[in-house]
């Protein structure tokens, strides 16, 4: 989106069919910014980012994973839809939805082939021990890059969706105003 | 062999990569490719005709038979010799051919890469392989002919092309599995080697059969080569004499001497379409004015012949088919190269309007009469010398009926070639009285540069050569006829066999032959007042607009665009084949069902409930999805309650998510539900979600009750940590166990996530313009 977030207004975001207009409390995102709102989110943002990490990497042993940290991260982008509409969310991830979800797809499959050259069947799982400074032994298994792959394009989507769906009631919006 | 057709993919790119730097010079960096193939092939030609066949491949999937398998017997070397040489020149002419325009570099890769997939076509030897080239030379070839993408007709004729052969490709795929399982191998030397029997089989060749009549326009597929005189002359001159049409013949070539004799309709039918192709091409050439369009019926003619030849399994013809093979190429490739020089000297290649040539550009005019002496039969000539093979075999071949008819046609349409021929040599260049036109062409015409004459040269002077001495192509001609028939020996090429029966039929051809030229004004005449056949390109248009009426009201009855009818359509299946599988389950779980495991869960349940009816009965599309959000958070909490956190949280976040999207969703949809139109549908509605309800819930008992084999599960959980590494049950199925198909469904996530931002952007931009 190139307009920046539209103007406070009271009219609804589009004529209804009912000749009604919309109540302003419709979960609407671009309302008057909440100063409270604003400072939640912007605490809670990166936390909830953080926790969707931890959530991807202790997923192969406790509960977590690739789709579920996906989805906690996908959560808080949503806040920032909430605080800001797309364009807030366009402004929160440098990368955008496709290029996540085309990486993440290729990270995947690059997973799965990479056993092959190893000599193994494609998507058999490996095993790498090492040690690093600070963080004593880490153990790492090819199925936590599979996961990281899960984790992006799951990510990807969310954002997506909330880019275009979202986009679009706020570009008519403008558009009605300047009309 | 892998190499070259790697060579040939490389070179293609770079030379479409690079097309705009190089210019014309792209030409000389693709000839590269079918240069050295040439050199390679030349290199082992002498193993190769000493029957020593050259096999190559890679493995890819062996326990499915797949892999690319290629293999060099004598009449793959033919073919190969012809592709790659005839591919060298044709490079080189292009190159005096078009101009530094941009598209140069994108014309000479496609070229490359068309020649490329001719070659792998005739070196393959599995079936699935040869498929996969036979494709690729017809998306090559689509590319080619419609090169000049601002005309419309190029684009439709194009398009022709494609769709023809392309529905003949698919029916021989079809074709090429049931023969390739009745066979037990998808080798083609194997299967050639002990042909399979039986119904299946036959079925099979049927379909084979027509995959090669269509690429090889014989009659009634024909009518894509005349229109595919759309492409630049070098594309005609390279596809129409030693490439794409003959790939059909090739397979034909291939297969017959292992089926035609078992299969019943195999030679019943390849003989009456080649003969019938062979009479109608010639008699149609007859009438053509424009010197590339009476070339185009010509060759139509002459691929009747070798279907004929090829087709009909027997050695002697299978022999004099090679023959014709080797020597058409050499001819037509030289004639269609001529039509070019004229059409880019004299912008014109309507017979009617050009006049004096030969003397205007001396050489071309040798050059095009010894090939159209070629084409037409004439000593001392290969062409002669294949004829002579014809004949000579075909009197031989035996003493039925069919046998005569045969020979009397192949006659008939070698006196239409010879008339055409003539036809095309003394439209081209002879100077004609030009009373009857405004606009003669002839004398300002510019004489052609060397360079650009060379190629057709080459190819004349070989011509020549091979019909002196006609012993070198006799030693591939007959190792390509052995290494298809192993039965055929004793069978050589000369110039010269005596006074035979086959001489006095060559001299009844040229005499009638003669007759037909000269008489050319009576016959142009009788062919206007004979009617008109149908036309096969008629016939073409029809069947396109009719599939398409046929795609339109099928889309409008099936895709109305209503979901509620998507929505009842689906349920309804669900509720009419496993619901009625269901209900034939007479013995209904007794034991082991309890209410509940702990008061929670009804507790639970009641909410799920409550919340279902309530999204059911709510009038206010938010409250609707309100509710629902209610019976999945609900769910949730039972999956919490069973011990299974992992489900628990995806769930949670999945209803959040989806409760987001929602809200998204709703603000472009009127704030109610609309009632239903008729009370009846409303009815039926509820009729039908409570059956769906009752269906799944009885389904859900009886499934969990019916399990004789042990779970899954048990066995997932005990290898999880010691195989997947990690101790998460749940992450390790999801990553490693069953990892393909968590692939599967993150791409279906990604397209699905490309479609809606494509929709959504269609929209948009409609709303925009409107």
């Amino acid at each position: 989106m190139t307009s920046p977030r539209p103007a406070p207004s009271g009219a609804g975001p589009r004529p209804r069919p009912e000749g009604r207009p919309a109540r302003p409390s419709r979960g609407h995102p671009a309302q008057e910014p909440s100063l409270i709102l604003e400072t939640c989110v912007a605490g809670l943002f990166h936390t909830v980012l953080l926790f969707s990490l931890f959530l991807l990497f202790a997923g192969h042993n406790r509960a977590g994973g690739g789709f579920v940290g996906g989805l906690v991260a996908g959560a808080a982008f949503v806040l920032r839809y909430v605080q800001g509409g797309g364009g807030e969310v366009k402004g929160a991830t440098p990368i955008s939805p496709m290029a996540l979800m085309g990486g993440g797809l290729t990270l995947a499959v690059a997973t799965g082939a990479a056993s092959w050259l190893v000599g193994g069947q494609f998507l058999e799982s490996g095993k790498v021990e090492m040690d690093v400074p600070l963080f004593g032994t880490v153990k790492a298994t090819s199925a936590l890059a599979f996961d990281v792959g899960v984790y992006l394009v799951v990510v990807g989507l969310v954002v997506g969706v909330l880019t275009t769906l979202g986009d679009e009631g706020q570009e008519r919006m403008s558009g009605e105003e300047q009309a | 062999m892998v190499f070259l057709l790697a060579l040939h993919a490389v070179v293609a790119v770079v030379a479409a990569a690079a097309g705009r730097r190089l210019g014309r010079h792209a030409f000389w960096l693709c000839a590269v490719a079918p240069g050295a193939t040439l050199a390679w092939i030349a290199a082992r030609a002498a193993r190769v005709l000493d029957d020593r066949p050259l096999v190559e491949g890679i493995r890819w999937v062996p326990d499915m038979g797949l892999g690319l398998d290629l293999r060099m017997d004598g009449f793959s070397l033919l073919m190969a010799g012809l592709v790659s040489g005839v591919g060298v020149l044709i490079l080189l002419y292009s190159r005096s051919y078009f101009t530094d325009e941009a598209a140069v570099g994108r014309f000479a890769g496609t070229l490359t890469a068309f020649a490329g997939a001719m070659l792998g076509l005739v070196l393959a030897d599995n079936l699935l392989v040869l498929y996969v080239f036979w494709e690729l030379t017809s998306i090559t070839s689509y590319l080619l002919i419609g090169f000049e993408d601002k005309k419309g007709s190029a684009r439709a004729a194009a398009l022709q092309a494609l769709l023809v052969t392309g529905a003949g490709g698919l029916a021989m795929l079809g074709g090429f599995v049931l023969v390739g399982q009745a066979a037990g191998t998808y080798s083609l030397s194997a299967v050639v080697a002990d042909p399979p029997s039986g119904p299946t089989v036959s079925v099979g060749l049927a379909l084979v059969l027509l995959g090669a009549l269509t690429k090889s326009a014989q009659v009634p597929f024909h009518s894509w080569l005349p229109g595919a005189m759309a492409a630049p002359t070098p594309v005609s001159a390279y596809l129409h004499s030693a490439t794409m049409v003959k790939a059909g013949v090739y397979l034909i070539a291939r297969l017959a001497p292992a089926f035609a004799a078992d299969v019943g309709y195999w030679r019943p039918v390849v003989i009456t379409v080649g003969l019938t192709t062979m009479l109608l091409g010639g008699y149609r050439a007859l009438r053509q004015h424009d010197l590339k369009l009476l070339l185009a019926h010509g060759t139509v003619s002459q691929l009747g012949l070798m279907v004929l030849l090829v087709g009909a399994g027997r050695p002697g013809l299978t022999f004099a088919g090679a023959a014709l093979i080797l020597s058409h190429g050499l001819f037509k490739a030289a004639l269609f190269l001529v039509v070019g020089i004229i059409d880019h000297e004299a912008h014109t290649r309507d017979l009617r309007v050009l006049t004096g040539l030969a003397r205007r550009m001396p050489v071309t005019f040798a050059v095009a009469a010894l090939a159209a002496a070629s084409m037409a039969g004439l000593p001392p000539l290969l062409g002669f010398v294949a004829k002579e093979a014809i004949y000579d075999t075909m009197l031989h071949a035996g003493s039925g009926v069919g046998d005569a008819v045969a020979l009397a046609g192949v006659v008939v349409g070698s006196a239409l070639t010879l008339a055409y021929g003539a036809r095309f040599l003394w439209g081209g260049f002879a100077t004609k009285g030009t009373a009857t036109w405004r606009d003669p062409v002839g004398p300002e015409v510019a004489v052609p540069s060397r360079r650009f004459v060379a190629p057709a040269a080459v190819l004349a002077v070989l011509t020549v050569a091979l019909g002196a001495v006609p012993a070198p192509a006799s030693a591939v001609v007959e190792s390509a006829a052995s290494s298809l028939d192993p039965a055929i020996g004793g069978l050589h090429l000369s110039l010269w066999h005596g006074f035979t029966a086959a001489l006095s039929l060559s001299v009844v051809t040229v005499a009638a032959g003669t007759v037909l030229f000269l008489g050319r004004a009576r016959v142009e005449r009788l062919q206007a007042r004979l009617p008109r056949m149908p036309s096969a390109a008629n016939t073409y248009q029809a069947s396109l607009t009719s599939v398409n009426r046929v795609a339109a009201r099928t889309t409008g009855i099936v895709q109305n665009g209503s979901l509620p009818t998507y929505i009842a359509v689906i349920l309804l299946t669900v509720l009419a084949l496993p619901g009625l599988a269901l209900i034939r389950v007479r013995d209904l779980p007794s034991s082991g069902m309890e209410l509940a495991e702990s008061p929670l869960q009804v507790a639970v349940a009641a909410v799920v409930i409550a919340a279902a009816a309530g999204a059911a009965y709510a009038r206010r599309r938010f409250a609707a999805v309100l509710f629902l959000g209610g019976v999945g958070y609900g769910v949730a909490v039972l999956f919490l309650i069973q011990g299974a956190p992992d489900l628990a949280l995806t769930q949670l976040l999945v209803e959040t998510l989806a409760l987001v999207i929602f809200v998204l969703v709703l603000r472009h949809l009127p704030e109610r539900f609309e009632p239903a139109p008729w009370r009846f549908r409303e009815r039926a509605r509820w009729v039908l979600s409570a059956g769906v309800g009752l269906f799944v819930a009885a389904f859900v008992l009886v499934a969990g009750n019916s399990r004789t084999a042990p779970p899954v599960s048990q066995e997932y959980v005990e290898r999880a940590l010691p195989e997947g590494g990690g101790r998460n049950v749940v992450n390790v199925i999801l990553t490693d166990f069953r990892g393909l198909d968590t692939l599967g469904e993150i791409t279906v996530l990604t397209v699905a996530a490309l479609g809606i931002a494509g929709l959504v952007l269609a929209g948009r931009r409609r709303e925009e313009e409107a």
